[in-house]
């Protein structure tokens, strides 16, 4: 692949990710910390807990998976998790074009590293900007680590307060607002307004649905309804 | 010894899943309409996440008045339009939601 005449080196890239990354580990932090509360409570021994933000690595699995623990079979738990982590799915479609130049182990390594706050993150980066190819691998590479890292450090506090941790400060909605701050500056054309507004609607009727269904089912009926009034245009 | 196959098997679903469509995607060119339709991926997921986090908090649907969060995330909004910025649109959206929790409860 013929490489631009100045191509951003790696490194570079690499902290540029990092820095992008920085302010969603403050919405992170306390939800690693609630889940590590939650995980000792529901009788996980304290190895398991922080074992699992590492080999699941992903909050909204891991938070289903300390409900489920005491008296849900093993397969059903496995399972649920399976289809709460199915909207990776997406995001693994979505990132795929930009990563289809690198090297297999670097996909196989940043397909761990693929999370919602990673990902939304660096998708956002990868739309903005055309870079593809190592030095893309490198931005995505530090905005995944540098949550990794938070991720396992604040299941660490959480494991350590254990019910030392203020409950009553809804410090989950820390998530949502993080999550709003990402997507509201990229509602700019007409599909994605369209998705944005569709998926929300549906995903408020369907919260009802089991195994959190009802967030896929929002999420692909949403991107289909974007898809179609854009092409009304 | 439960808790460490739920880690195993789930953690090998969790991954398969994330690296399934990059594995995918080396071999076949991805087509212009399938392109479009995952330029939308963001801010549907999202969205629908957010929808169910601020509408029902705890997995109960509460579209009252007395559900704080709604006007929390509608503060948080708006400073992230205005300023694009995590960190304010957190501290703004976290004020909010506890300055309403005070002043109803």
């Amino acid at each position: 692949m013929a490489e631009q005449p100045n191509p951003p080196s790696l490194m570079a890239e690499f902290w540029r990710g990092v820095r992008a990354e920085f302010p969603l580990l403050i919405g992170v932090a306390p939800f690693g910390m609630i889940y590590g509360v939650l995980a000792l409570a529901a009788g996980i021994p304290v190895a398991a807990a922080q074992a699992m933000s590492a080999v699941i690595f992903a909050g909204s699995a891991q938070f289903i998976t300390t409900q489920l623990y005491a008296a849900t079979p093993m397969l059903l738990t496995v399972l649920t998790i399976f289809v709460v982590n199915l909207r990776h799915l997406l995001y693994s479609a979505s990132i795929a074009p930009y990563l289809q130049n690198l090297r297999p182990g670097w996909k196989l390594l940043l397909a761990y590293l693929l999370t919602d706050e990673a990902y939304a993150v660096t998708i956002a980066e990868f739309q903005r900007s055309a870079n593809s190819g190592r030095a893309s691998a490198g931005f995505f590479l530090g905005a995944g680590l540098a949550l990794w890292g938070t991720w396992q450090a604040s299941t660490a506090v959480g494991v350590f307060l254990g019910a030392n941790l203020p409950q009553n400060w809804s410090l989950d909605f820390t998530l949502a607002l993080t999550f709003i701050a990402i997507i509201v500056p990229t509602l700019k054309d007409r599909g994605v307004v369209a998705a944005a507004i569709i998926a929300s609607l549906i995903a408020v009727f369907s919260g009802g649905l089991p195994y959190k269904l009802g967030l896929l089912l929002a999420a692909l009926l949403g991107i289909l309804g974007g898809y179609r009034l854009e092409e009304e245009k | 010894m439960k808790i460490w196959w739920i880690l195993l098997l789930g953690g090998m679903a969790t991954y398969l899943t994330r690296l399934s469509m990059i594995l995918l995607f080396s071999r076949w060119q991805i087509s212009p309409w399938l392109g479009r339709a995952l330029r939308l991926v963001p801010a549907a997921v999202f969205s629908a996440i957010i929808a169910q986090e601020v509408f029902l908090p705890n997995g109960q649907m509460n579209l009252s008045f007395h559900n704080e969060r709604i006007l929390a995330a509608l503060a948080a909004t708006l400073v992230a339009w205005r300023t694009k910025s995590v960190l304010l649109t957190l501290a703004v959206g976290m004020a909010t939601l506890w300055a309403l929790q005070i002043f109803f409860r």
